[in-house]
């Protein structure tokens, strides 16, 4: 076990939780003379967010205002708030964070994220408008008995939101705390009480245009930043990436991450590797299985789904699916500069001292390009882009309670509790208000309670779930005539269980005994190292004398950390499921869990018999071809 | 459940334009699907078996495996504009007739005598 979660693909979804490692000395915030600017700029976006949420409290008055904002978005301003929705604090930081840090393996992990929306734009956007009302539980439980695909629809609902929700909280909040330097409780409180004003006052109505303009902002952030970085090449990419693989600082980053084969390079063959794959992923099967889990996951996320809800045709469902893949791969391909540019301006070894999983790339490298720290306008550009993550976690953060609010009201409660009972609109709202402030204030707990946690690889687990229940179980009920209820409820059941089963046994988790068994060793091997290192030290040889300080530092922090280790696990033998060792080395579940949830369909449906699904099929299937009676169905 | 009576659902999935429009629109949809997915999962393929292709340079310093990684984003942009258009142009129209034939008199019959 020598690679534990950091190297993990799944665990790259979310290399912010590493931020947790963030030494105190190395706040990114900006300079103290210019804090007053970053909570000008905080206190400006939240007001303008605050002042729509004002505005939108008054259109919310039935449960479809809450939940859909009336279906009266159009497909253009459903595109920004899709991309508003999605691109969290992972894609925004993570991503750039990871191409300073290793190259074109994080350009390349990108690209699933964008590809994810054909299978969003080909199967699942217009059938679900055609079909669905509120939740992904209504188009499951439009031709399967509504009680029980309801049941199991929410409980993976909320099961995906949980864990995306508790990823982007503990996100959220050590990210608050580097950018502003307030402690994480406070960060925490900070996105969720402000989370829930929105979703609470304004629903979806506001929810949509907090993640409009998030998306927008982020969009104009990263479009000045790259053209700032791009504008001395005259916005010539190969003449921009020489002058990156020609960098020193890029160049001893590859030596470092390749450690003794490096020796043999030129420096300018290590620049160049830069730019090639295998800085960072290791096991192509690994990045087989996580990009299952995204391209298919997607399609099965609720917030996400949740959003073709909001337009009023299958033809305004595909337009927002365009939008959105304009903007999310055009701000993809603008993160290949970010990343580079960081890389070269601010120096990766910079970046990772910040923050290990280098989330602070694309903070640090606006500070650099505004003039460097404790200039004005370098501090006004870190507070900006500050800004911007802040609203990007409050706006994914506002999605997602959104949903599992209306699993929770519009299924659970109103669905299955009071069945059969006419539940009035007003009763409606205000069982989704009660489900929001339910949803947001566990979530703020959660957070607080998973403070320090590595929780990177919820998000995985979020996207893996999504894939290997959700996916299936909409994909089969819009196209395979014999699907039914036995087959939805066996699919959502295998496709969670097989998914977050398999991630418990999976390397992601910590397994004592290895970590132990590896600082024993460093420890063992730490004797022989300090004697050659303190023998260089006395041999007067300058370069040698450089190198000897330079090795005992590091070994010294190692020995440090492994006593930490030893200490912290103490007589601990196994890993929190009882394994001594992983059962499987894949990191995501996705390619196996993702064909047992379609099992599990087709298994159920085939086993179980259920007249109505067959007899709904027709009507099924001609609605979600034509939209026939979709305005009446957004009318209720 | 929206009230559903008014149309005769057995009726449109018997119609030939709704036959046809099934028919056409699977193939495309499923054909489109898997071309992005063979297309997608290329990428970490290559990346991981071909990485000798991938460090061959062709741009200045920019290789194989960079541009092979941008044309993942082209490839997925034009694969949305081309269905777009396709439905726009031709599914949207067949599905807003035969929805426009069926949903005004709820009957079969008139729809069924055309020819």
């Amino acid at each position: 076990m020598k690679s534990i979660s950091r190297k993990g693909s799944a665990a790259a979804l979310l290399a912010l939780a590493s931020l947790t490692a963030t030494p105190a000395y190395a706040q990114a915030g900006a300079g103290d003379g210019n804090r007053w600017l970053t909570f000008t700029v905080f206190a400006v976006i939240i007001g303008i967010t605050m002042y729509v949420t004002y505005v939108a409290a008054k259109r919310v008055r039935s449960a479809s205002d809450f939940y859909t904002a009336g279906g009266g978005v159009a497909g253009w301003q459903n595109g920004w708030a899709i991309a508003g929705d999605y691109l969290s604090a992972a894609s925004f930081l993570g991503i750039a964070g990871l191409i300073s840090l290793y190259g074109y393996d994080g350009f390349m992990y990108s690209v699933g994220w964008l590809v994810a929306y054909i299978t969003v734009l080909l199967l699942i956007a217009e059938p679900c408008r055609n079909i669905g009302r509120y939740t992904l539980s209504d188009i499951l439980a439009y031709r399967n008995d509504p009680k029980k695909t309801r049941v199991v629809g929410a409980l993976s609902v909320i099961t995906v939101s949980t864990f995306y929700l508790t990823a982007q909280m503990v996100g959220g909040g050590v990210l608050v705390k580097t950018l502003i330097g307030i402690n994480y409780e406070t960060s925490v409180l900070c996105v969720g009480v402000l989370m829930l004003a929105y979703v609470l006052f304004g629903g979806m109505v506001a929810t949509t245009w907090v993640q409009i303009i998030k998306a927008v902002l982020l969009v104009c952030a990263s479009l000045v930043i790259v053209a700032l970085v791009w504008v001395p090449y005259g916005f010539s990419l190969p003449a921009f990436l020489k002058d990156v693989v020609a960098d020193p600082k890029v160049q001893a980053r590859v030596a470092t991450l390749l450690g003794d084969p490096a020796k043999a390079m030129t420096a300018a063959d290590l620049g160049q590797r830069f730019l090639e794959p295998g800085l960072y992923f290791k096991a192509p099967i690994d990045q087989i299985s996580l990009g299952m889990a995204l391209v298919f996951g997607t399609a099965g996320l609720p917030h996400i789904l949740m959003r073709f809800f909001t337009v009023r045709t299958a033809q305004q469902a595909r337009r927002s699916v365009v939008w959105a893949m304009a903007i999310i791969g055009g701000f993809y391909v603008l993160t290949l500069f970010l990343g580079f540019g960081a890389a070269k301006n601010v120096g990766s070894a910079n970046i990772a001292a910040v923050d290990a999983g280098g989330n602070m790339a694309a903070p640090l490298l606006a500070q650099f390009i505004g003039g460097g720290p404790d200039s004005l306008f370098g501090d006004f550009m870190l507070a900006f882009v500050s800004a911007v993550a802040f609203a990007t976690i409050v706006a994914v953060v506002a999605g997602l309670v959104l949903a599992s609010a209306s699993a929770m009201a519009h299924d659970l409660y109103v669905g299955v509790v009071r069945h059969g009972k006419e539940v009035s609109p007003s009763g409606q709202v205000k069982a989704a208000r009660v489900a929001t402030i339910i949803v947001g204030a566990m979530s703020i707990g959660i957070g607080i309670a998973a403070k320090g946690q590595n929780v990177a690889v919820l998000v995985g687990l979020a996207f893996a779930v999504a894939a290997s229940a959700n996916f299936p179980c909409v994909l089969l009920t819009l196209h395979w005539k014999r699907c039914n209820t036995g087959g939805i409820v066996t699919g959502m059941l295998v496709g969670t269980i097989a998914a977050v089963g398999l991630t418990l046994v999976s390397p992601n988790l910590t397994y004592p005994k290895a970590v132990k068994a590896a600082a024993h060793k460093l420890l063992d091997g730490a004797a022989a190292k300090r004697a050659a290192a303190t023998e260089a030290l006395e041999s007067g040889d300058e370069s040698r004398v450089a190198k000897a300080k330079k090795d005992l530092g590091a070994l010294d922090k190692a020995v440090g950390k492994a006593n930490a280790d030893i200490a912290k696990w103490g007589d601990a033998q196994t890993s929190f499921m009882g394994l001594e060792q992983p059962l499987i080395q894949l990191k995501n579940p996705g390619l196996i869990s993702i064909p047992l949830g379609f099992l599990g369909v087709l298994v159920g449906s085939l086993l179980f018999r259920d007249r109505r699904a067959e007899e709904m099929w027709n009507e099924v299937y001609v609605r979600q071809n034509t939209g026939l009676l979709v305005s009446k169905s957004t009318a209720h | 459940m929206a009230t559903s009576e008014a149309v005769d659902w057995d009726a449109i999935i018997r119609d030939p334009r709704f036959q046809s429009l099934h028919r056409r629109k699977s193939q495309f949809l499923w054909g489109l699907m898997a071309l992005s997915v063979a297309y997608y999962f290329m990428l970490p393929i290559g990346a991981a078996y071909f990485q000798e292709v991938f460090k061959i340079r062709v741009w200045g310093v920019v290789n194989v495996g960079l541009l092979f990684a941008l044309s993942e984003f082209v490839v997925a942009w034009v694969i949305a504009l081309i269905y777009s258009r396709k439905a726009s142009q031709d599914f949207d129209l067949l599905a807003a007739q035969i929805s426009a034939d069926f949903a005004s008199t709820g009957s079969p019959a008139r729809a069924v005598a055309k020819p």
